[in-house]
């Protein structure tokens, strides 16, 4: 056990876990955000995604001392009523089905989209491979994203 | 059940659906000989049998059940908007709630066979289309003026020469004491404001802000985590556990022992329970277990295979005949054999299974998971624990994902167990690798296909002959294995071409690991077989495989209208560049009915998707995108399992135990579906969430014939190496 003091979406969370336990379960059973989500606990799926520092992070798959002193930011973090481009985006062409996967997905395209304000089909395609969707929505977050470069 | 008075049933009732002022109820009495009527909720004595689907409290909150639990199908929105609709609401003026399980909310609860919205069309809407006439009745006696003046817009009431307006809300207890109108009268569907038109899933800022709650979301206060190790030779006997070193770890409560039901299994089972997941997790890797496998750790996949082909030789047991196979076959002109195979797979939802119970001594329990089957879930955990399916009390939560895998309670009839033996609520998430590894699993089928053709180049005979295991046998004691298991059998009796001489069969092979409904079940592995083998009979017969198709189809057949549009819409025929081929095939089943035109090109020793077309025939539509959008996903779904390796055995265990190894095919992989939907209006509803699934592993493999003359019989194949 070890205390650490993480900053999440910009609020501070003064926690006592296991120095080992992934972020992911940090962010969900302590700090009690529970859209980012669990798929696979081994970097596969992307479900987990969140933003370390701004770069986007499977966040399964590091221990929480890892992310301690960095800038941690979560789905709940990037818009107060559900208005960044992505999500305008992704609600116009009516992206989710189940959803599950979508956290991940839009952090993913948040993160693309801050390095690559215009990304191409490819670019999208590299960016994304890392976001499994079962429900198969690949499409529409292909034509999502370039939606969401538009109304940036 | 227990006796209760009407009043009170009422109140508890108002307490599980948490409503709080009310005014006006109105839903399905199902307990009723002649099919379900429309009936006011608080009809005396009756309020166990009535299904609620609209609830007005005088405050003006408007709130609609929807009995359809959310899987990614759009049922948020297809149901709630049956209701919506006739009611002359919008659904964001609306409370959707969904509905538990509870013998209040009816028998209908469940989500499978593509049947949501085919199955509630019209009853749903006469339930909207009665409150709507009760409304406008209390209106009219309101303003002491005739009905016939009186129209609903938007919530309101609105008398048309003097304009004057009235609420829902306002209306609400009035409305309550208005004589249930038992055939109320219908929108024209040329007034429609939700039904045929795309998009406004209420659900879908939910899931795009992180906000939608699903199982895995849920907490209450004092809840411990559990994980739970069962043996890794799926049902192997426990024989002893070890748990000191598991009990050593920090952050370790306890360990218990349950069990795993799935059918009519009963797997050993010991859970790690701890302060928190992760806890529980670390504590499990410590636990030393021992099991008795008896034999099962023999199973390997490629011994089943081979055990499947020497059955193709085995006479089946008959499911249909029409005319004389044999005596055709034997006369005809071109004869043609093959044998076609496919593999086990896995659902994978990338929800794992979770759910948190919370057992409340004696005899209560509150469970918040996601399911498919929240009517059958009550009802197996009272059977399993003795007692009435009152007690048992359900929250449906969203559901990350389904595909028939959550059609079964094993992940919530174990922690019932846990939290009644650890007097606490327990919430357990499996971990992936428990998903890949313990099923239940789409169960492969082999095809053994004999094919004549006449010397004009007629299809006259044609057998198929289904060989696997069976469902069935592990979800039914009663199972008999001396019949034809027909959901192994799905679609080709009723094949869509004109065979004069054709014959079905069935050859049983015992496998002792839980199977289950896969997304389109049985037909996602038969269409292949199938319409792999009409286009083989096509090639033999020296046609084009569109041709020979449209030549033989049944005439009048939605089959056909599917096959002429894909003509038109892939441009079938015309020139295409060097190394590509194009693919065709149609396939309905229980369903629905859905084509598929597939372009493929060569690449090095494989093939490239270049485009993928579908049409779907719908009959009336609800919801056009969210249609779509189920045929887009599908074909992801039906690409995963003919390309990417699925499940295997080797000494008892599957080879796979994660998405590193039990791959999903990713967004780099998948071109976009252009979709098509026949919708030609009436009373014909066809399903959307399956179809698009069974008809696409053939029109690739056929593409992948036309572009390179290699005959893909065996599934997964290599994309990137034909042979
Ligand atoms: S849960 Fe982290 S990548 Fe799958
Ligand atoms: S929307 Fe269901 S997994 Fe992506």
């Amino acid at each position: 056990m070890a205390s650490f003091k993480l900053n999440i979406n910009n609020k501070q969370y003064d926690l006592d876990v296991d120095e080992q336990m992934p972020l992911l379960w940090v962010i969900r059973d302590f700090a009690g955000l529970t859209g980012t989500k669990f798929g696979c606990g081994i970097a596969q799926c992307g479900a987990c995604t969140i933003h370390l520092d701004g770069s986007p992070t499977r966040s399964c798959s590091i221990p929480v001392s890892v992310a301690a002193g960095k800038k941690i930011t979560t789905i709940e973090g990037i818009s107060e009523k559900t208005d960044h481009a992505v999500q305008k985006a992704w609600i116009e062409l009516q992206v989710p089905q189940c959803g599950y996967c979508q956290s991940g997905q839009i952090m993913s395209a948040i993160a693309l989209l801050t390095t690559n304000p215009k990304p191409t089909d490819a670019d999208i395609d590299t960016a994304m491979q890392g976001n499994l969707c079962r429900c198969g929505t690949y499409q529409r977050i292909r034509k999502a994203i370039h939606r969401a470069a538009e109304l940036i | 059940m227990q006796q209760m008075h009407p009043s009170l049933k009422r109140r508890r009732f108002l307490q599980l659906a948490g409503i709080t002022g009310t005014g006006f109820f109105l839903g399905l009495n199902t307990g009723c000989k002649s099919g379900p009527e429309i009936a006011a909720v608080s009809a005396p004595g009756k309020l166990f049998e009535i299904t609620p689907y609209i609830n007005i409290e005088t405050s003006g909150v408007i709130t609609i059940f929807n009995t359809k639990p959310e899987v990614g199908q759009g049922t948020w929105q297809s149901v709630p908007g049956l209701i919506a609709e006739e009611l002359e609401v919008s659904l964001d003026q609306v409370v959707i709630k969904q509905t538990g399980g509870q013998s209040q909310f009816g028998n209908a609860q469940s989500v499978g066979g593509s049947s949501s919205v085919r199955g509630e069309f019209f009853t749903l809407r006469k339930v909207g289309a009665a409150a709507r006439e009760m409304l406008i009745g209390a209106a009219a006696q309101q303003w002491q003026v005739p009905v016939e003046e009186c129209y609903a817009e938007n919530a309101f009431v609105i008398h048309k020469p003097s304009g004057k307006k009235l609420g829902y809300g306002a209306l609400a207890e009035t409305a309550a004491k208005m004589k249930v109108p038992a055939e109320p009268k219908l929108k024209d569907p040329k007034d429609f404001r939700i039904i045929g038109k795309s998009g406004g899933r209420p659900d879908i800022p939910l899931k795009s802000s992180g906000q939608a709650k699903f199982g895995l979301d849920v907490s209450v206060p004092g809840m411990v985590y559990a994980s739970i190790e069962r043996s890794p030779v799926i049902g192997s006997k426990l024989i002893k556990f070890d748990d000191a070193d598991t009990r050593k770890m920090k952050g370790v409560l306890d360990v218990v022992t349950c069990k795993r039901i799935v059918g009519i299994f009963r797997h050993d089972s010991v859970a790690v329970i701890g302060e928190n997941y992760w806890a529980a997790l670390q504590g499990r890797k410590k636990l030393k277990t021992e099991w008795n496998h008896e034999g099962r750790d023999k199973l390997n996949s490629s011994d089943y295979a081979a055990g499947l082909r020497k059955l193709a030789a085995k006479k089946g047991l008959t499911d249909i005949t029409h005319g004389s196979f044999e005596k055709e076959y034997a006369g005809a002109a071109k004869k043609l054999e093959a044998l076609y195979e496919t593999p086990l797979v896995s659902h994978s939802p990338i929800e794992p299974m979770n759910c948190v119970v919370r057992w409340n001594a004696p005899d209560q329990v509150e469970i918040w998971t996601s399911t498919q089957i929240p009517g059958d879930l009550v009802k197996e955990v009272a059977k399993e624990q003795s007692i009435p399916e009152a007690n048992v009390h359900l929250h449906t939560m969203f559901n990350g994902g389904g595909f028939g895998r959550r059609l079964i309670n094993d992940y919530v009839t174990d922690v019932v167990e846990l939290s009644k033996k650890t007097g606490k609520p327990v919430k357990a998430i499996w971990t992936r690798e428990d998903d890949t590894r313990l099923g239940p699993f789409r169960p492969m089928t082999f095809s053994a296909l004999k094919g004549g053709i006449s010397a004009d180049g007629r299809p006259v005979a044609l057998e198929h002959k289904v060989i696997s295991p069976s469902i069935d046998a592990g979800l039914y004691p009663n199972f008999d294995p001396k019949k034809v298991d027909k959901t192994m059998m799905e679609g080709i009796a009723d094949q869509k071409y004109e065979i004069p001489n054709l014959q079905t069969s069935f050859v049983y092979s015992p496998l002792d690991i839980p199977l289950l409904y896969w997304r389109a079940v049985t037909s996602t592995t038969l269409a292949f077989s199938h319409e792999c083998f009409i286009d083989e009979m096509a090639v033999a017969a020296g046609k084009d495989p569109m041709a020979f198709r449209l030549d033989n189809i049944k005439k009048g057949s939605s089959a056909e209208k599917i096959l002429n549009k894909l003509k038109e819409v892939s441009n079938w025929g015309q020139p295409l560049p060097e190394g590509h081929g194009l693919g065709v095939a149609q396939f309905e089943f229980f369903a629905g009915h859905c084509g598929y035109v597939v372009e493929v090109s060569k690449k090095g020793t494989g093939v490239q998707l270049e485009k993928i077309i579908a049409v779907i025939d719908m009959g009336t539509v609800v919801n056009p995108d969210t249609v779509k959008a189920q045929v887009e996903g599908a074909a992801v779904m039906a690409l995963t399992a003919a390309i990417k390796n699925g499940i295997t055995f080797e000494n008892g265990q599957t080879v796979q135990t994660n998405f590193h190894n039990n791959p999903l095919v990713r967004i780099n992989e998948m071109p976009a579906v252009d979709v098509h939907i026949l919708a030609d209006g009436g009373e014909i509803i066809k399903g959307a969430g399956e179809p698009g699934l069974p008809p696409f592993a053939p029109a690739l493999c056929n593409a992948v014939f036309a572009a390179t003359g290699k005959r893909i019989r065996k599934l997964p194949f290599d994309i990137n190496n034909v042979g």
